[in-house]
């Protein structure tokens, strides 16, 4: 428990976050800013699990846990994705997605 | 818990050791002798796939987190089969000068991918099924970015990894919010707990739409045309045999236990999904010239049909998964296969190059017209079974509409199947694919195929042991 602060703030905050990220995904025309985008996905699924186990099941670390892994996966994948967006820049001399266009219907 | 319990956990330890022992090869390896590494890591797989069919006895280890059961086991050795095949299919592909100094990094990946599967599908926490899923998920897309050169190919990488890192993303929103409202992230726990409050049904939704990008479920189908275009051909077999098959055998789990007791509230899901996810894909399916593209949406059809067997959701629903997957792997790998070996002789990847095909190359043509008629679900090969038995667990639930909209979308389905054997066989080329002969490796894949095909239709040996095992874990 925080003293002051409802759980409903929290979770406020996290959920704008989420529907943040899904819009910069959506927008953003810049690879690295997609990926920066996810990231924020990814965080604020860390804040759901944090605060949910601190606030409604503080007796256990199953949610700390599940953050945590979050996060080193969330390098594991940020790191494949940046080796591809250097690929793309190799070959495009820019990383704007409008350029990535050689497959489509 | 003793040490001995982890031999449970067989295939992902064996599968790990294969790596490691690629790995060490590697480093000993001369520069100029790398091709030697393909037929040995193509045998220490053999060896693994051939190991995993030995008894396994069942339980859990670490307090629940891993969940050994026969029906696991079972998929797993599915998968094994399927990787198998796709490895001796990679053979001729691999061999080019420009791959060579990253042989082992293909066996790598595509292993590790493997274990990210089996530990998927042993979860028996949504943290485990987490991390096998991204497991399973990352490495493929630098497979997918494996032909560096070809600008196609590192477009189809970066498609996958953005695509499947938000489609992640959502499903954790949906885990985080079913972890909010039970308090556990345990298929056991949650599964006793589990009610139908807004909450859940929020998450529910975050999960279902999360995995539909894994399967490739329509609407969340876009990446998949794309990627499996722009992908080396055997990367794109096995991403829409191994990792889609892998990925419903998970959700169908997770449907049949963890949410056992809202079955009634995931049913229209399922059954809206599977009804536009056979109908677009289809439809799109219709308009390709490429032949990879036009697999791919064939592809999604077809998993539009493993929603009919969720849907079922009793034992002979989980039996008609794990039977049309089997059967998939065969009659997909054959149909890539042929797919593959044309790529690597020709470089001709359209349904108008193979015009003619019959006359230069019989036995391949008449392969791919037999994966092709399997896949249509024609009566005498193997996709007719498996389609046969979905559609009979989901009429066993009482959909009989859906059942009548996935005949009519089977009968679609026929017509462009159709389209590439008429092709082959009928039109007039001038210049056909020249008269080719396939590697030995890629020979004894496409006789596994073949195998496959008549035989898993027939012998009802296979679908009987399947319904024993799916019943032991129903019930």
């Amino acid at each position: 428990m925080i003293e002051g602060i409802p759980i409903q703030h929290f979770l406020i905050v996290s959920t704008l976050m989420f529907f943040i990220g899904v819009a910069g995904f959506i927008m953003r025309r810049n690879l690295i800013t997609i990926l920066m985008a996810i990231e924020l996905i990814l965080n604020s699924v860390n804040i759901n699990f944090v605060i949910f186990n601190r606030y409604l099941y503080p007796d256990q670390l199953q949610g700390h846990f599940f953050a945590i892994l979050v996060v080193g996966i969330a390098a594991a994948e940020a790191s494949v994705a940046i080796a591809l967006i250097i690929n793309i820049y190799r070959k495009l001399k820019n990383i704007d997605v409008e350029n990535v266009n050689e497959l489509r219907y | 818990m003793n040490i001995g319990q982890f031999i449970m956990m067989r295939h992902e330890l064996l599968l790990t050791a294969v790596a490691l022992i690629i790995l060490i090869a590697e480093i000993f390896t001369a520069d100029n002798s790398k091709k030697k590494l393909i037929p040995f890591s193509i045998g220490l797989f053999a060896l693994v796939t051939i190991l995993g069919f030995l008894p396994v006895q069942e339980g859990t280890l670490f307090g629940g987190s891993y969940q050994g059961s026969h029906l696991a086991a079972l998929m797993k050795n599915v998968l094994n089969i399927g990787v198998l095949i796709i490895f001796l299919q990679a053979e001729g592909w691999l061999r080019r000068d420009e791959n060579a100094d990253r042989i082992s990094e293909y066996f790598l990946l595509t292993i590790s991918t493997l274990i990210g599967m089996n530990f998927m599908i042993s979860a028996g926490d949504f943290l485990i099924f987490y991390v096998g899923l991204e497991t399973a998920t990352i490495p493929i897309a630098a497979l997918a970015a494996y032909d560096r050169i070809r600008s196609r190919s590192a477009e189809a990488g970066i498609k996958l990894i953005l695509s499947s890192a938000l489609s992640s993303g959502v499903l954790l929103f949906g885990l985080s919010l079913i972890y909010g409202a039970m308090g556990s992230i345990y298929f056991a726990d949650v599964a006793q707990t589990v009610t139908a409050n807004s909450m859940v049904a929020l998450g529910f939704i975050f999960f279902v739409s999360g995995m539909g990008f894994k399967i490739s479920l329509v609407p969340f189908h876009f990446w998949t045309a794309d990627v499996y275009e722009g992908a080396p051909v055997n990367v794109t077999s096995y991403l829409s045999v191994i990792s889609k098959g892998a990925a419903s055998f998970i959700f169908a789990i997770i449907l049949f236990t963890v949410f056992k007791t809202l079955t009634e509230m995931w049913k229209p899901v399922i059954y809206t999904l599977a009804v536009f996810t056979m109908t677009i894909g289809n439809l799109f399916a219709l308009r390709q010239q490429n032949l990879k593209r036009f697999l791919a949406f064939s592809s999604i059809a077809q998993a539009g049909f493993i929603l009919l067997g969720i849907l079922g959701a009793n034992d002979l629903g989980m039996t008609a998964i794990v039977y049309f997957v089997l059967i998939y792997v065969f009659t997909n790998l054959g149909a890539f296969g042929v797919v593959e070996a044309i790529s690597n002789a020709s470089g001709v990847e359209t349904i108008k190059g193979y015009n003619g095909l019959y006359k230069t190359n019989p036995k391949l043509s008449l392969l791919m017209t037999l994966a092709l008629f399997s896949l249509a679900g024609i009566p005498p090969v193997a996709g007719f079974f498996g389609k046969f038995f979905l559609f009979t667990s989901a009429a066993s639930s009482g959909y009989y509409i859906l059942v009548l909209i996935a005949v009519l979308n089977a009968t679609i389905s026929l017509y462009y199947y159709l389209l590439v054997v008429r092709a082959m066989f009928i039109e007039k080329s001038d210049n056909p694919v020249p008269a080719f002969k396939s590697s030995p490796y890629m020979r004894v894949a496409l006789l596994l195929c073949v195998a496959g095909i008549f035989a898993v239709g027939f012998a009802s040996v296979i679908f009987d042991s399947i319904r024993e095992i799916s019943q032991n874990f129903m019930f």
